[in-house]
């Protein structure tokens, strides 16, 4: 028997009131989904099963989904390619000759670099890892600028990782699958990383606002920048390597300054993911304060570590329980006598071991092997 | 009780299928395509239906159906979980208050009342965006996607035309 003809068939539901019920219980769920939103943070917890769900399912449809314009756009550039090519042999020749001088500079300057090196004996990172990645999916609107690329973590990338293109930076792994990332544009609007303006060093914030020119904001003063000048990523906070280029200053009609990103004038289709790590952020808390200390064994902490004269001259303050107490675990320590001098080697021998944190910044010298004047000044 | 005047729609048909195109809409105008510089619109394909199933008829799937919209729009997007979820629904109710005045007008005017609704869900999410991020949006950018998605009226008035008339109570 059909529902209508039953006895509640005439049973009469009031639907508008019924459909405003639903409305109002829907908003309540958006509502607690949007309070609990916390994809600003840029962390690993913050990127819901949801999104992942999303971001997995949505990498190959939309690369399916892509390919007929990449098709279109290999297409178009090989049939530019074949009536330009005269034009662009000629352009070509004239880049080699630039080039070849600019290449004789280059090997001078590394030669020089690598002796500087060798004198101060820095003792740099290992060059940063990178991952290309193809982008398939690209939101560009108002409230949302984030893009999908097909990589993930089966290559090793984490939230956090800065993405770059041949020209600059683009933005920064928001969240991670196994087998796509999920790219915060730094035109976002949640998007903030630290920047600095190359010519004078200034720092500013680079705030995303939905347009294609992030504000830089935090300017100490407003004679720090002018038209033009390269905006480059500061690397403070440890969240980016330092010198990144990221675009040029530019002054909007409301006098504030905005960057032209360098990033736009290059193809949108395929980024890198650098897998940065910041060593100076890598200390273990928690590991830290579990470990037990070795136990202090010495027999005579004044005779060990104090010099003679040193004992003489301030004999009643050493004496005192707090400076022994400072002192001793001192003393455990084996301290190797300075070893004499090599010929060969005579810096390096009695140089001390250069700080993490210097030395990862030393490391940004090796990521982009393009921009080697951006990383000469801290 | 006779069914001749209303007979019931099935709910694939006129929620299900257009939520499933506006999927796919979406994802298609997403893909990373920049012919001498320019790159597509980003419209809101999902207040198509939106728009449409206030219009139809009132009723409990369709507030749902736009929240799930509005929530594969922030996952897809990469926005805060719940803003197009919010701000679609404060434009279907609106035209769901205002259906009434809506009937028997002329397609033009139609076009204005989507225009409107359009209006409502991205001052909506220009609103809630602005209180989640603590910044305030790109107006340029919040405009031009607002024309871009007021030009899919046809759409809304085509899925209104296929079934505003399948249960002549809700007329």
């Amino acid at each position: 028997m059909a529902f209508r003809e039953s006895a509640l068939g005439e049973l009469k539901v009031p639907l508008t009131w019924t459909a405003a019920v639903a409305v109002v219980v829907a908003g309540i769920i958006a509502v607690a989904l949007l309070v609990s939103d916390r994809r600003e943070t840029l962390q690993e917890e913050a990127y819901g099963a949801a999104r992942k769900t999303v971001d997995t399912v949505a990498a190959p449809v939309s690369g399916a989904i892509a390919a007929p314009g990449r098709w279109t756009g290999q297409g178009l550039s090989w049939i530019s390619v074949y009536f330009f090519t005269a034009s662009e042999n000629r352009k070509l020749r004239r880049e080699l000759e630039e080039m070849r001088s600019w290449r004789d500079t280059a090997i001078g300057l590394k030669e020089q670099n690598d002796r500087y090196q060798a004198l101060l004996g820095l003792k740099l990172n290992p060059p940063i890892p990178m991952v290309a990645a193809r982008v398939v999916a690209d939101s560009r609107g108002p409230f949302a600028n984030a893009r999908i690329a097909d990589t993930g973590r089966s290559r090793g990338v984490t939230v956090g990782n800065p993405v770059v293109s041949e020209r600059g930076l683009v933005g920064r792994v928001a969240g991670v699958t196994n087998s796509a990332s999920r790219v915060l544009l730094l035109t976002d609007i949640a998007s903030r990383t630290p920047v600095m303006i190359n010519r004078t060093n200034a720092r500013a914030i680079l705030t995303g606002d939905g347009g294609p020119n992030p504000k830089l904001e935090y300017l100490r003063r407003d004679d720090l920048v002018k038209a033009g000048d390269l905006v480059v990523t500061s690397g403070d906070g440890g969240v980016l390597p330092r010198g990144l280029p990221v675009g040029v200053a530019v002054k909007d009609i409301r006098g504030n300054w905005r960057v032209a990103l360098a990033a736009d004038n290059t193809s949108i289709d395929f980024v890198q993911i650098i897998k940065f790590v910041d060593f100076s952020q890598l200390a273990d808390i928690k590991a830290l304060s579990e470990a037990e200390m070795p136990p202090v064994t010495t027999k005579d902490p004044q005779a060990t570590v104090l010099r003679p004269n040193a004992a003489m001259q301030a004999p009643q303050a050493l004496n005192s329980p707090k400076v022994t107490a400072i002192v001793a675990p001192l003393a455990s320590v084996p301290r190797p006598l300075p070893k004499p001098v090599s010929p060969l080697t005579p810096v390096q021998a009695v140089a001390p071991p250069p700080p993490p944190v210097a030395a990862t910044m030393a490391a940004t010298q090796l990521i982009s092997p393009a921009t080697p004047q951006f990383n000469g000044r801290r | 009780m006779s069914l001749s005047a209303a007979w019931p729609i099935n709910p694939w048909r006129w929620l299900a299928l257009p939520a499933l195109i506006c999927i796919g809409a979406t994802m298609l105008f997403a893909a990373p395509f920049r012919v001498f510089g320019l790159q597509l619109p980003e419209p809101i394909f999902a207040m198509v239906p939106t728009f449409a199933w206030a219009v139809i008829r009132p009723s409990v799937l369709a507030p749902f159906g736009v929240l799930l919209l509005g929530l594969f729009l922030d996952s897809f997007l990469g926005g805060p979980m719940g803003l197009w979820g919010l701000s679609l629904l404060a434009a279907y109710a609106t035209v769901l208050l205002m259906r009434k005045l809506m009937s028997g007008q002329s397609r033009a005017m139609m076009w204005a009342w989507f225009a409107g609704s359009t209006g409502i869900a991205m001052l909506a999410g220009f609103f809630f965006t602005m209180l989640d991020s603590l910044a305030i949006p790109s107006l340029v950018g919040v405009l031009w996607q607002f024309l871009a998605t007021v030009l899919l009226f046809p759409f809304a008035d085509y899925l209104v035309d296929q079934f505003e008339d399948a249960d002549v109570r809700f007329r």
